[in-house]
Parts: C-alpha cells; sequence; structure tokens
C-alpha cells in the first residue's frame, strides 16, 4: 500500500467529470410512452463481450455499462461507472473509482471485482470474443490469449470501489477501449448460471433492461427504473420488432405503426422520401465514422508500383459514384472521414483526370493499360458502383472484370490476398471508437496486411507502423493535439502510397415517427447507431 | 406394411445422411472462413486462431464430420457460432410460424390451383380455358417480393383488412398464405387441367356418361378423386419446399419463420445453422414424400404398396 499511495502522489489527478463534458439534459424532455423499432435482421446476441453487428451494438450499450462512456450525440470521453480515473504519470497504470450504488439488473450492487471479472471474461479466449484484441495493451494479455493465465495480471481490485489497470504499454487508445461493447461489465453469477446463453439473458446496469425476447418475432426493452444515471431514460419501454422489410417498415411508419425503421430509408424509396416536405422532415441527416475506398493489393503487379495506384486514384470519378446513391455520401480524398479527430482538412487529394492517369500509366510503362479483376459484394448499390469504376478504370485502358460474390466470399478473397483490387461497399470500415489509431492498424497497418487479416492492400510500411506505435504511445492528454498531427501525417503518408482509393463518407439518414423528440444528435449518434436509445423520447 | 414403412424409413435415414455428408462437404471446401465472420474485421491473428480452436474448426475435416455426425444421432444440432444459441431452439421457436404458413399456403394453393384446374378442363380449349391457363402461368413467374407487396399495400395499408405484417392470429396468416397460393396456384392449375382432361377420356367416365349420370356427380365422384393422384405428390413435394423456408414472403410480412433464420447464417457462414435447416427441410420433403405416398393406397385401390 505504501506504494501505492507513493505513486498516487505523482498521478496526474485528471478531477472528473470536468463541467461542459457532460450533456444537459433536454428540459422538453418527458419520462414516459414507448417506441417501435424494426430491423430486417434477427438480433444475434446481447452479449457485451460478442455482439459486434451495428444492430445490436447500441442495444449492448442501454443494457450494460463501461467504465468509461461518451456524451449522447458526440464523440467526446465522459465516465461511466467510473465516476473518475487517475493516470500516472508514465501513462502506464489507470485507477478507476468506481460510482458507488451501482446496481445490476439482478439488484446486486456492482464491484471492482465485477470489473475485473468482466476483462478476464473477454480476454479468455473460451469466451470467443472478437474483441479481445483490443485489450492487447493491458499486461498479461498475452498469456491470456495463449490460455497460459485465466487472469490478466494487470488488473487488480486495490477495494471493491477502485480497479487499478497496468498497461504493458502506454496507449492513447485506451479510455476509448474502457468504453467499448467489449469492456462493459457483467455480474459473474448471471454469467455462470446462463452460460452460452447469456446472451440471450443478458444482465447489466444500463438503463434499460431485457423485459421479453421472443426469437424472430419482437425483443422489449423496459426501463430500468433503478438507473445509476438519474433522469433516463426517458421512455417506458422500447419494441424492436425483427424480421421486417425496411420497405414494409416504412409504410408502417406512414401509418404510425412504427417510429425508427432500424435499417434506414430503402434506396428505392430515397428519392421519394426526400422530395416530400412532410416526410423529409422527420429525417435526420449526419455524417458517421466510415470510409468507402477501393483497394489495390500492392504485392502483386502492377500494383505493386506506386505510380499505378496513383494513376487508379486519378482515375476514379468520385462525384458520379455518389449520384449512384443518391447523393447519400459525401467524396473522400484521404482514409479518416471528415468528423474523426486528426482528419486533415487541407489536403485536396488526388485530382480527378483521366489524362494525367493515363499519363502516369504510361510512364510506368503501361502504355496500354493491364488487365485486373475487382472484387465486389452482391448486393444493391455495390454491383452498380462496381460498374461504375469499372468504366473509369477502362477510361485509362484498365480492364477491371467484375467479381460479384457474398460478403463472405470478398472478406476470404481480400485476406488470403487473392483479390488484385476490392471495392469495399458494404464492408467498408466504421470506426470502432472515435480514434484515429482505430482506422490504422487492422486495415492499413502491417499486423493487418497477416493472411485472413483486414488490410486487403497487404500495405505494410514499417516506418509508419512505428509511426503509429509512437502516436498511440502518446498517452499524455496534454500531447493530444501533437499526437493528432502525426496521426495526419501517417495518413498522408498512406495518400502518398497510394495502397486506396479512398471514394467516399456515407452520410447517415435516420427516419423517425412525428412524435419522436430529442436533438438531432441523438438520432445519428456517432457511437451509439443508429439512435441513441437512453435519451430520445416520445412528445405525446 | 410395416415392411415397406420400414424399409422407406430407413431409406430416408439413409437420405438424411447423404444429405447432411454433401452439405457438409460444401460448406468445408466454401471459399468463406466461417471463423473470420465470428472474430469480425478488428480481431487480431491470434483471436482468429483462438476462437478456430475453441470451435474445432482446426480438426481435419472427417473428424469435425464425424464430431457432427455423433452429435447429430444424439439430437444435438450443436449452437450457432455467431448467436451461441442452440441450434435446435433456435429452429424450434420458429417451426410453429414455418408449419403454420405451410399449412395456409398449400390450402390457398389447392383452393385456387385446383378451382382453375378442373374449370379449365371442363371448358377445354375455350377462351376461357386459355385465359385461366395464362393467369397461371403469370403466376407462376411473378415475384414473390411485388405480389407480397401489392397485396400487402391494397389489402392491409389502404383497405386496413388486414395488419401491415406480423405474427400471431389467424388475420395474420391470410396475406402470407395468399401470397403463397397465387404463386403456387399456376402449377396445380396446369397439373389439375391435365390430370382431368386424361380421366375425362377414360372409359369410365364414358360409361359414367352413358348411364346418364348428372354432369356435377361425374366430375365430382368419378373425375375428381382419380384426377387428382397427382396432385397429392405434389403437395409432398411443397411440404419439403415450405419447410425450407419462404425467405421473401416471410420478410415481407414480417413473419418468424425458418427461412430468415437460414438466409441471415447463409450470409454469415453460420454453419451449424444452415446445416440444421438443411436436415430439417430435407427430413421434410423425405417425410412430404412418403406421407403422399401412404395415402395415395387410399385414393386409388389399384395402387398397392410393395
Amino acid at each position: 500500500m505504501k506504494t501505492l499511495l507513493a505513486s498516487t502522489a505523482v498521478m496526474l489527478a485528471l478531477a472528473m467529470p470536468v463541467a461542459g463534458q457532460d450533456y444537459t439534459p433536454d428540459p422538453n424532455a418527458r419520462a414516459r410512452g414507448s417506441i417501435v423499432i424494426t430491423y430486417k435482421d434477427d438480433v444475434a446476441t446481447l452479449d457485451p463481450a460478442i455482439g459486434y453487428d451495428w444492430q445490436n451494438w447500441s442495444m449492448i450499450k442501454s443494457l450494460f455499462d463501461g467504465l468509461m462512456d461518451y456524451v449522447p450525440g458526440t464523440t467526446t470521453l465522459r465516465p461511466g461507472l467510473a465516476e473518475s480515473y487517475d493516470i500516472s504519470e508514465d501513462g502506464m497504470t489507470y485507477t478507476f473509482h468506481l460510482r458507488p450504488g451501482v446496481k445490476f439488473h439482478n439488484g446486486r450492487e456492482m464491484t471492482a471485482e465485477d470489473v475485473k471479472y468482466s476483462l478476464d471474461r473477454v480476454t479468455n479466449p473460451a469466451t470467443q470474443s472478437p474483441g479481445a484484441g483490443f485489450f492487447g495493451s493491458i499486461k498479461g494479455y498475452d498469456a491470456m490469449a495463449d490460455g497460459s493465465a485465466t487472469e490478466l495480471e494487470g488488473v487488480k481490485v486495490i477495494d471493491p470501489a477502485t480497479v487499478e489497470i497496468t498497461l504493458s504499454r502506454p496507449d492513447a487508445t485506451f479510455l476509448h477501449v474502457m468504453a467499448l461493447n467489449f469492456a462493459h461489465v457483467v455480474p459473474k453469477e448471471e454469467v455462470e448460471k446462463w452460460g452460452a446463453d447469456f446472451g440471450r439473458h443478458p444482465v447489466g446496469t444500463g438503463s434499460y433492461k431485457l423485459g421479453e425476447w421472443t426469437v424472430g418475432q419482437r425483443l422489449v426493452f423496459e426501463k430500468n427504473a433503478d438507473n445509476w444515471r438519474k433522469g433516463v431514460p426517458y421512455l417506458d419501454q422500447i419494441t424492436f420488432e425483427v424480421g421486417q422489410e425496411p420497405i414494409v417498415a416504412l409504410l408502417r411508419l406512414q401509418k404510425g405503426a412504427v417510429d425508427i425503421p432500424g435499417d434506414g430509408i430503402p434506396p428505392a424509396k430515397f428519392q421519394e422520401v426526400m422530395n416530400d416536405p412532410e416526410q423529409a422532415k422527420d429525417v435526420v441527416e449526419g455524417g458517421q465514422l466510415q470510409t468507402g475506398y477501393i483497394t489495390m493489393n500492392v504485392t502483386t503487379p502492377p500494383f505493386d508500383q506506386k505510380e499505378v495506384r496513383q494513376a487508379i486514384n486519378m482515375a476514379i470519378n468520385k462525384d458520379r459514384i455518389v449520384q449512384i446513391i443518391n447523393g447519400r455520401a459525401v467524396p473522400a480524398n484521404q482514409p479518416l472521414p471528415p468528423s474523426m479527430p486528426g482528419y486533415t482538412k487541407d489536403y485536396k487529394g488526388y485530382p480527378y483526370d483521366p489524362e494525367k492517369a493515363r499519363a502516369m500509366l504510361a510512364e510506368a510503362g503501361l502504355p496500354d493499360g493491364f488487365e485486373t479483376e475487382l472484387y465486389v459484394m452482391n448486393t444493391d448499390p455495390n454491383p452498380r458502383i462496381a460498374q461504375a469504376i469499372q468504366q473509369d478504370l477502362a477510361a485509362i485502358g484498365v480492364k477491371a472484370s467484375l467479381q460479384s460474390l457474398a460478403q463472405a466470399n470478398v472478406i476470404e478473397a481480400g485476406g488470403n490476398g487473392s483479390a488484385p483490387m476490392i471495392w469495399s461497399g458494404g464492408m467498408a470500415w466504421i470506426a470502432d471508437f472515435p480514434d484515429p489509431s482505430n482506422f490504422y492498424g487492422p486495415i492499413l497497418g502491417c499486423a493487418g496486411a497477416e493472411p485472413g487479416g483486414w488490410n486487403w492492400a497487404k500495405y505494410c510500411n514499417e516506418a509508419l507502423d512505428e509511426k503509429a506505435a509512437a502516436a498511440d504511445a502518446m498517452a499524455d492528454p496534454a500531447k493530444s493535439d501533437e499526437r493528432l498531427k502525426l496521426w495526419s501525417d501517417i495518413f498522408m503518408q498512406v495518400m502518398d502510397d497510394a495502397p486506396w482509393v479512398p471514394v467516399f463518407n456515407e452520410q447517415r439518414y435516420t427516419m423517425k415517427s412525428t412524435r419522436m423528440g430529442g436533438a438531432d444528435d441523438l438520432y445519428v449518434d456517432p457511437v451509439s447507431i443508429p439512435v441513441n436509445y437512453d435519451y430520445v423520447y416520445v412528445t405525446e | 406394411m410395416a415392411a415397406y414403412l420400414l424399409r422407406r424409413l430407413l431409406q430416408s435415414a439413409l437420405i438424411l445422411l447423404g444429405v447432411s455428408f454433401i452439405t457438409f462437404v460444401l460448406l468445408y471446401v466454401l471459399p468463406a472462413d466461417p471463423v473470420r465472420q465470428i472474430a469480425g474485421r478488428s480481431a487480431t491473428a491470434q483471436t482468429v486462431e483462438n476462437i478456430r480452436h475453441e470451435l474445432g474448426l482446426d480438426q481435419p475435416f472427417v473428424i469435425q464430420y464425424l464430431h457432427y455426425l455423433w452429435g447429430m444421432v444424439q439430437g444435438d444440432l450443436g449452437r450457432s457460432y455467431l448467436q451461441k444459441t442452440e441450434v435446435a431452439a433456435l429452429i424450434a421457436a420458429r417451426l410453429p410460424a414455418t408449419l403454420l404458413l405451410m399449412l395456409g399456403a398449400i390450402a390457398c394453393e389447392l383452393v385456387i390451383g385446383l378451382t382453375m384446374g378442373v374449370f379449365a378442363a371442363l371448358r377445354r380449349g375455350t377462351a376461357f380455358d386459355h385465359s385461366l391457363m395464362m393467369v397461371s402461368f403469370v403466376t407462376v413467374s411473378a415475384p414473390q417480393f411485388v405480389v407480397g407487396l401489392l397485396l400487402l399495400y391494397v389489402f392491409a395499408v389502404q383497405l386496413g383488412w388486414f395488419p401491415i405484417g406480423g405474427y400471431g392470429t389467424f388475420a395474420h396468416l391470410v396475406l402470407p398464405s395468399l401470397t403463397l397460393g397465387i404463386l403456387g396456384s399456376g402449377w396445380y392449375s396446369r397439373m389439375m387441367r391435365s390430370s382431368m382432361l386424361d380421366v375425362l377420356r377414360a372409359d369410365f367416365i364414358r360409361t359414367a356418361r352413358a348411364k346418364g349420370l348428372s354432369r356435377a356427380r361425374i366430375v365430382l365422384a368419378h373425375a375428381l378423386p382419380n384426377a387428382i393422384l397427382p396432385v397429392i405428390a405434389m403437395i409432398g413435394i411443397d411440404i419439403g419446399v415450405f419447410m425450407g423456408g419462404i425467405v421473401v414472403v416471410e420478410s415481407v410480412f414480417g413473419w418468424p419463420g425458418i427461412g430468415q433464420l437460414a438466409w441471415q447464417a447463409i450470409q454469415r457462414v453460420d454453419i451449424p445453422i444452415i446445416m440444421g435447416v438443411t436436415l430439417v427441410s430435407a427430413m421434410a420433403i423425405v417425410l412430404g414424400n412418403l406421407l403422399a405416398d401412404l395415402i395415395t393406397p387410399f385414393i386409388d385401390p389399384r395402387i398397392k404398396l410393395k
């Protein structure tokens, strides 16, 4: 305890919550009512260690909490189950002070032991968590991953209200990681009681608790009256109806039977809805942390030549591709989406210039162009977008044949390196957390270029990997600007090496019934997709 | 009869074994890695390998198959890779809706299809016959999505006679059954028409006519029971088709049938679910055919089960 006290003295005490970082409740919000949300696909699981699709992501956020959270409608971190935290000067030790009196839905009080149990569980290979790798910076992670330990060495329970996490390397993204669903706190006794079926019987500390789940039909979330975050949620109940075609959901919304079609406005109806002022006023538009891109496999000739990749970057008419999807996106010129910290605002990107592209191909020794294959996921609008890319390529003499396949097959071809070019649509990168780091490692770093990885360009620039590691080691909040500048440089270097053609950043359009209230930001929440269920309300 | 039944059941078991093997092989050679689907895009190589090991997918094919078979004979279809829930429970939860829609659909198909077929046969060669056959041609070619949406729009959204999709009451069943009934009726009407025409030409019908029986009596009591045999075989096949799931109609009407389960599983390479649904629908085809064969001798005593 002595050493602990000594180190506490040099800790950078970050007094949290800091004024202005938290959320001001909507003065018009009333606690009442229930809403209906529809989805086409059934909900896979509500286990926070396992659920990893955009549909269950925000549902899990409403059922569980992590030590950290985000201010609703923003990408700003705020404390969650931790009331405050301290970071040691070397950035290697995080001490979280838990909020007192937080109860699980089963009535038991949440303690530091639960935090430790949850982190041990998510990193234990037996849990099969897709998010285990996010915890790689916690000391003892490697021993967990290779099965030689059953507890994370770096996670210590100091007392029931304090947990100390030691890292093996400084990690500037660590607080974001603690806000991920994978880090949400689960009660041991419920996990042990249900085993693999915990995902069907979730018990957390969140604003809602699961009322009913009729497989293939509906889920009912009920308000957690004992919620530790006072005043929320506003809704008494949310019913998620699954198995519903988006177009039928829209018809039902028009009839007043649905409040939010979870899958959005069906593309075929988009123009009609947006051209009708009566309907368009209930559509909220917002950005999202997403980029759609074309990968070029840098290990396959002729894409092993930088000039060829740069030429392809100049050949693609992004404005036309945006038109194909009814303007539901903005053209992109770099990997990071505009709302992501670290985005380089004054960068103009490669111009659309087929003449120059042709000349560059000639310089690279390919005056007659070449033949290649473009892989694409076979659901609309992706084949149409791929055709536009194909035409753009043809204009500079590159003959690309289309390989239109099911998602899983495209992912496989991308992972094993057999696809020379891939249009990422339908599988495009959406950030797991709002930090530029998340847009590098898995999709542009050397680790992702391994067989089976998601870096389909197989781009591996070791110097850049070192820079990325250095940026992620800058955990001191005071160095935040310097760190973002470094990230900006990294992505500019990526653009010069041109393993990708960044094509567009998709916009989000959430449609809601007229009776739904709450700030627009809540309906295009960058973290809780599609909607932040905890803070929306009904006006009647 | 008992020997016949035993032989047929044994055959059925062999067919299921064959289906399970072929499906397993196909899924094994599929150029898509189920572990990638589970691990998601952010997983490190180690996470992927850990999950592969946990699921036993790093073992040789034969071991994996034998393991599956061993579970299968004990009635254990395994757990879904992505949902982690027992496949048997997932299928069981969707079985009532699937069966209900199957019954509704077949009833609609029979009522519409047989009526059309019989009338077309009786008015053979007339404009009425031609137009009925034209209609049946159009219905079998019409896309499920369009017909389903049209019915939903007219009868549920505009007229408000039925709920806009969902499951639970008889009213929910009408439109999806009708959609499938209209779409499938074309097969039945054509089958019924040609079968009716054959029977109407038969000697015993001529005899009945010569005896001076009424036209209605000849058609209903003599021609129909004889003409219906091929239809029964067709119902047997239909049972299998419907048990495999009707993806489009289910999703238009929000019907919680087995088709949506299968469709989602195929998208995500969730092998245990794909295997489970395939086996259940194969079993339904086998049993449907067996049932049709068992019923036939009761309708036509000339046929004996051997």
